[in-house]
């Protein structure tokens, strides 16, 4: 287990190197330098901190956060581990993958001091690539209240009492301008008295049309461990996720593409194409990354049984949910 | 500034996607369209379209008015189409046990007290709170999602509503 993060270097031009365990970062005006033993990888830097900004806001979500197809994290939901080429068939077979397990506290702190420090003034990584400026060139400003954006997590549903709020134009929450069409009616909600918040509805293709992130799940309504996320999808999800159970996507409207390889290999299994009412499941032993032309919403079903993972890995579960 | 039109999907509307299979079997995506398995169900059918082991969703063709139901969880219900009340009621006793999964079809309205109603239209959501009896109404065909757990109610015919070919 390594746990050590080294204090930052500045280069000249003006951004931190960062540096845990045996894995080192830096940055130039237009790429991420991964170098651990054995390794260098490069990354453009827009590309990088997008997916940097997911591995964060998420904790590492479930399962693998592939940046690409040879540098990501796999959560263990304590520990993680961070790796070039583990899940690369080529890499694999050459023996040239490296990885190493890291304290989840440790990794994020690590992580979130360097997304800190390497996005620009103007870049907002949680935006579509139309709706912000350019990650590049010389260190100039930063932008952390955009990148302090917390995920957002029903307990039972949005807007009861107690419970997430909605999203208001008064919060700075308007509707994106891909989704004016979009109706902000609300239900008839006819209560009797003693039973004002019992009797409970809200418009939820409104609420997730405020959403002023893109490929970032928040929990609207639950049921136990039922959780529907819903998203807002614009240009291309950030990262290939790695399931390490089943998920199941909801295509609520317009079209998403989703490119589906294998998750431990990277060979191309599938492409989904999913259009509105679309329902489909993501196998536990893929990993999947989405295109929307034009933004979209998106309802990511999860299971949030933290069973799961080892349920499936040790192959107690079969990785699809149903046979017939 | 270009303007922007978002497709929604509708019973009498509607274009379903695919898989596209490079090296893999259709059937692991349990690829279906609510549209079109709302359009084949008898009204008020709950027809599983999502099953994550013992929860489900279930695509729901709202025509007329249903049944009552009760559960002893919580429950929603997102419209995708159409126009639908729900109305709730207290009963006077508990009409499901504790512990037991998924809606509970009664035989007939419970007796209780009346908690209210709400009028759905398309992306609103409702919660059919746990231990209330429901009923829905909806005066033409429209369709619903429910997010519960499998229970005795729901209908499992996944061959006729997923792609099977490549």
């Amino acid at each position: 287990m390594s746990s050590v993060a080294q204090t930052p270097a500045v280069n000249a031009l003006g951004y931190k190197s960062f540096a845990i365990g045996k894995f080192s970062f830096d940055r130039d005006e237009y790429f991420a330098h991964i170098k651990c033993p054995g390794n260098r990888h490069i990354m453009q830097i827009d590309a990088f901190l997008r997916a940097l900004m997911r591995d964060v806001g998420w904790g590492f979500f479930y399962g693998t956060v592939n940046f690409d197809h040879v540098f990501g994290t796999i959560n263990h939901y304590g520990t993680v581990e961070m790796f070039v080429g583990l899940l690369n068939d080529a890499y694999r077979a050459a023996n040239r993958h490296y990885v190493e397990t890291f304290q989840a506290a440790d990794l994020r702190k690590v992580f979130e001091a360097m997304l800190d420090d390497w996005t620009n003034e103007g870049f907002d990584p949680y935006a579509a690539p139309d709706e912000t400026g350019l990650a590049y060139g010389a260190k100039h400003g930063s932008n952390t209240k955009a990148l302090k954006r917390q995920r957002m997590v029903a307990k039972r549903m949005v807007g009861l009492p107690g419970d997430l709020g909605y999203r208001t134009d008064a919060d700075g929450y308007g509707i994106n301008r891909q989704f004016k069409d979009v109706a902000q009616d609300q239900p008839e909600i006819h209560a009797e008295p003693g039973f004002e918040g019992q009797v409970h509805a809200f418009n939820m293709f409104a609420y997730v049309s405020r959403s002023d992130v893109t490929w970032n799940p928040s929990v609207v309504s639950c049921v136990h461990d039922s959780q529907f996320c819903a998203t807002t999808e614009e240009h291309a999800l950030p990262i290939q996720h790695g399931n390490d159970r089943v998920e199941w996507f909801i295509q609520a409207t317009d079209e998403i593409i989703w490119d589906v390889d294998d998750g431990k290999t990277g060979r191309p299994r599938a492409k989904v194409v999913m259009k509105a009412g679309d329902v489909a499941a993501m196998p536990a032993d893929i990993r999947h990354k989405g295109y929307s032309a034009k933004r979209s919403m998106l309802i990511v079903w999860e299971n949030n049984d933290d069973r799961l993972p080892n349920m499936y890995g040790k192959g107690e579960l079969k990785p699809y949910p149903v046979e017939f | 500034m270009a303007s922007y039109h978002t497709t929604f999907g509708s019973l009498d509307k509607y274009e379903k996607g695919s898989v596209q299979v490079i090296d893999d079997d259709p059937k692991h995506y349990a690829f279906s369209n609510c549209f079109e398995v709302a359009s084949k169900s008898k009204p008020y059918e709950k027809v599983a379209v999502g099953k994550n082991l013992k929860y489900v969703i279930e695509a729901i063709r709202a025509e007329g008015t249903s049944p009552w139901y009760s559960n002893a969880h919580d429950e929603a219900v997102l419209v995708m189409d159409g126009e639908i009340e729900v109305h709730l009621l207290q009963p006077d006793k508990p009409l499901v046990p504790e512990g037991k999964e998924g809606s509970v079809r009664l035989d007939k309205e419970p007796a209780g007290k009346k908690m209210g109603w709400v009028k759905a239209r398309r992306g609103h959501m409702a919660l059919l709170p746990k231990g209330a009896a429901y009923q829905f109404r909806s005066a033409k065909p429209g369709v619903m999602l429910q997010q519960t757990i499998l229970g005795d109610f729901t209908v499992e015919r996944w061959a006729d509503i997923c792609q099977t070919k490549a």
